[in-house]
């Protein structure tokens, strides 16, 4: 493994330049609600590192309001990559399962995770 | 399975074994009723279902019939106090309890260590049958609630083995486990404890798991995570939970089974499941803080990354760039996990794992480190003839399915193989844990059961319609069960398959009758009150506990402070109502070793430390005069190891004699002279027990003891049970100084 990176030290630079160029233009072609869930999922994960961040320099002290809001954060993002997952076409596991029925489950474990949280917030 | 429909008898017929009286109504009902195959299927399959599920409950019940509806065992009775305190004072009352009648002077948090799930099971059950008008006692609802348990169980394992195999195996499963010994053990009608609702639970969380992992879907997720809450608030064997789902999910990953179902069910579970069981107080922030649980999240972030790949794997169609993104984020991402895990172990952040759970992994870490561990009877190794005794022909029917499972890999049989390898492992580390493997077992066995009686029945049902009948899909079978594989001789094959099929049956039948000896035997005592054989073969009952709990409810003041070996803790507070130092929450080792400590020294130092624990009695278990083994001399060399491990003043040579324990005079003058010994033989030497053998001659152990004429100081005796099992001495208050 290490050999192996100090061979491609050099090319390195050049590949990253040319991985993101190919990633946004494979990207560019996402439908339209997926991007949008993309967006939600980057949003919550942001929001989870704002709150990590903050606790590095404030303190964990009550610990379960910290907890309850990095979870809440990192749940959200989680589930709503499993519905990107289900609702995503090209997933062929999932083509039984309609639109309607992945956003119902979604909501419902929305629920769940959001009526847990206000009971753990303190 | 697609062929069910079409041939409905032969997998019905498995369970039929075990449930006799269910061919006589099924046969009954097909008869007066003209319906399709597929509709009698239906009928034969939920009438039998029924039964199991009233199987599963009436053979529990044995423990009721012979003695009363009582409560059993010790933990039990912890268990039954709080839930009369539910019921009474409700639930906010509960979750703040402070108990100051245990652990005397400390005091015990109840609602903060203790897992809630039983008795707010119990009190939901006595709640809505007083709201149906049924003036029931808490005390039925307590003694039934493990078997009703037991009956959901059944209904579980129906529906798990539907989906690891077929509804026949489904059907077998559900027969299976309604009787089995190893699972009897812990939930006959009396034995109030989280073991009994947790299997259900168990079986519940991976049931639904496992659907939700077949599915993709969120709510089987969901469903799963409320299954794991409801483990989690009953049981800390989730432990066990939390543990085998990543190591299937990773086994799933390394064998390249890896899909997004599996992701969306393992992290919705997980997510949600985790925050649901922080809710509980006494598991805390335990998911996110001990080493048992980082498995978990480990196998959580790695599925993070998996995904992560996978996508971006989709998104590049160059795949050398890809190389060179995978070589980057997996360093990255290895990196980052090692340091967050070195830096959470190294800060404290993260503790390092408990006593019990070493000792899972290394069944010898216990003796060497934790007596306390080690001292309890149902933690030892198992023996060998315990498993053929819990488990009877399912020990040989295991590997058999197993093999059946290897054969029809999928995600589904990957998860019970696992299930039943590990849960077997954890099984021979410790006796209890059979109740966990149990479940496992009857499964696969289930499995066994089902593939080979469906196959040997095709087999007899193909000859008998000239071989036309869904010919490819009978052979295709007959050829897969490599056991019966008769096809090459036509004139015996069916003869033999017959024969096999008989053979089938008369173990199944085996397997009935000894199920209903062992429960009836053996697992129905109460063990509060024993029962023995007398000289003339009658029936002996000794309710000594019951008697002496009552005399201390009775003629004790109410803030007495009785001092017994933590094994009776639980019994005195519920059943005499009195202040305990110790009992079997052992969350003080130090509190349980000061205890030892006291009953291993003289009589005068004993004095010492029962006056700073302000003890008022002193209660003792002695079988010597019954026979009775398992008493407190027997467990006394655990007295001397757990008070020693605290305080190095109790040496355990000091009470042996060339490594041997004896009380006769023989014995070591320190053990000749302890408390223990004085207060369990004090006036036993001018007993005769036994005719024809000196007074003072115990028959517990078969000896003469050393010491007959045993003198107390400080202490008096102040009751003593019709058996001698129980004996109650007062502390004297101090002399008055001259």
């Amino acid at each position: 493994m290490a050999k192996s990176t100090t061979t491609t030290t050099s090319t390195t630079a050049k590949d990253v330049q040319a991985l993101f160029q190919t990633l946004r233009s494979s990207y560019a072609a996402t439908p339209t609600n997926l991007k949008i869930i993309d967006l939600y999922v980057v949003f919550a994960i942001f929001t989870a590192l704002i709150q990590v961040v903050y606790m590095a320099f404030v303190g964990s002290f009550p610990f379960n309001s910290f907890l309850s809001g990095v979870l809440s954060c990192v749940g959200t993002a989680v589930l709503a990559v499993c519905l990107r997952i289900q609702v995503n076409k090209e997933n062929k596991e999932f083509k039984d399962l309609a639109p309607e029925r992945a956003f119902a489950d979604f909501v419902l474990c929305n629920l769940v995770l959001h009526l847990v949280i206000m009971n753990f917030l303190g | 399975m697609g062929g069910s429909p079409n041939q409905p008898s032969p997998t019905p017929s498995a369970a039929n074994v075990s449930i006799k009286p269910d061919t006589l109504f099924s046969g009954f009902s097909l008869k007066n009723l003209k319906l399709k195959t597929k509709q009698q299927e239906l009928l034969i399959r939920v009438s039998i279902l029924c039964l199991v599920y009233v199987l599963a409950f009436i053979t529990r019940l044995f423990s009721v019939l012979r003695y009363e509806s009582m409560i059993h065992e010790f933990d039990p009775y912890f268990n039954y106090r709080t839930t009369l305190f539910l019921t009474e004072k409700g639930f906010y009352e509960f979750w703040n309890w402070f108990d100051s009648e245990s652990w005397y002077p400390l005091g015990r948090i109840i609602g903060g260590t203790l897992y809630p799930g039983l008795m707010v099971t119990a009190s939901l059950i006595y709640w809505t049958l007083r709201f149906l008008r049924f003036a029931v006692h808490i005390r039925e609802v307590c003694v039934l609630t493990a078997p009703f348990f037991a009956s959901n169980t059944t209904i579980v394992a129906y529906f798990f083995g539907k989906e690891i195999w077929d509804s026949g195996a489904g059907l077998v499963a559900a027969a299976l486990i309604a009787i089995c010994p190893g699972y009897i053990s812990r939930s006959v009608a009396g034995s109030y404890d989280n073991e009994g609702v947790a299997i259900f639970a168990l079986l519940l969380t991976f049931y639904l798991f496992v659907k939700a992992v077949k599915t993709g879907s969120l709510s089987w997720g969901l469903a799963s995570a409320l299954g794991y809450f409801y483990m989690v608030s009953a049981w800390g064997g989730y432990v066990f939970i939390i543990n085998l789902i990543p190591l299937y999910v990773l086994v799933l990953l390394i064998t390249g089974r890896y899909s997004m179902r599996l992701y969306v069910a393992y992290n919705s579970m997980y997510v949600l499941g985790s925050l649901l069981a922080m809710q509980i107080q006494f598991v805390g922030f335990q998911h996110v803080q001990s080493g048992e649980h980082m498995a978990a999240m480990g196998v959580f972030f790695l599925m993070q990354v998996f995904y992560f790949l996978g996508w971006v794997k989709h998104l590049l169609s160059d795949s050398k760039l890809f190389q060179v993104f995978l070589r980057f984020t997996v360093t990255c991402s290895i990196g980052l996990g090692a340091l967050a895990l070195v830096g959470g172990m190294a800060s404290g952040y993260i503790s390092p794992w408990t006593g019990r759970f070493y000792s899972l992994l290394d069944p010898t870490y216990a003796k060497d480190f934790i007596p306390i561990i080690a001292s309890v009877s149902e933690h030892q190794p198992t023996a060998w003839s315990s498993f053929m005794f819990d488990f009877h022909i399912l020990l040989i029917l295991f590997p058999a399915g197993l093999y059946f499972c290897f054969k029809k890999l999928s995600d589904t049989t990957i998860f019970i193989v696992m299930y039943g390898l590990t849960s077997m492992y954890f099984a021979s580390v410790m006796v209890r844990l059979i109740l966990v493997a149990t479940p496992a077992v009857c499964l696969i066995s289930a499995v066994a059961v089902s593939a080979t009686i469906k196959n040997l029945t095709l087999l007899i049902r193909t000859k008998s319609k000239t071989q036309q009948t869904g010919s490819s899909k009978a052979t295709g079978s007959t050829k897969a069960s490599s056991k019966t594989s008769l096809d090459q001789s036509p004139p015996f094959g069916r003869n033999v398959a017959a024969a096999l099929l008989l053979g089938a049956f008369y173990l199944l039948s085996k397997y009935v009758t000894h199920c209903t000896w062992v429960t009836s035997e053996a697992y129905s005592s109460p063990s509060i009150v024993l029962a023995a054989r007398g000289a003339h073969g009658g029936r002996v009952i000794f309710d000594d506990y019951r008697e002496a709990y009552f005399w201390l409810r009775q003629n004790t003041p109410p803030d007495a402070k009785v001092m017994s070996w933590w094994d009776y803790g639980y019994q005195i507070t519920a059943m005499g109502n009195r202040t305990v130092i110790v009992d079997n929450n052992t969350w003080n080792n130090t509190h349980i070793a000061t205890v030892g400590r006291a009953m291993s020294s003289y009589e005068d130092e004993a004095y010492e430390i029962m006056r700073s624990l302000d003890v008022d009695y002193v209660l003792v278990v002695f079988g010597g005069v019954t026979g009775y083994s398992s008493d407190d001399i027997n467990k006394f060399l655990w007295m001397v190891r757990i008070g020693g491990g605290v305080f190095p003043v109790i040496k355990e040579p000091d009470y042996l004699v060339n490594g041997e324990y004896r009380v006769d005079k023989g014995a070591a003058p320190k053990m000749l002279n302890c408390l223990m010994y004085k207060l369990s033989y004090y006036r036993f030497g001018e007993l005769t027990t036994e005719y024809g053998k000196p007074p003072g001659y115990d028959r517990a152990r078969g000896v003469e003891i050393g010491n007959k004429d045993v003198k107390l100081e400080h202490l008096e005796e102040a009751f003593t049970t019709s058996n001698w099992i129980v004996r109650i001495y007062k502390v004297k208050p101090p002399s008055n100084r001259l």
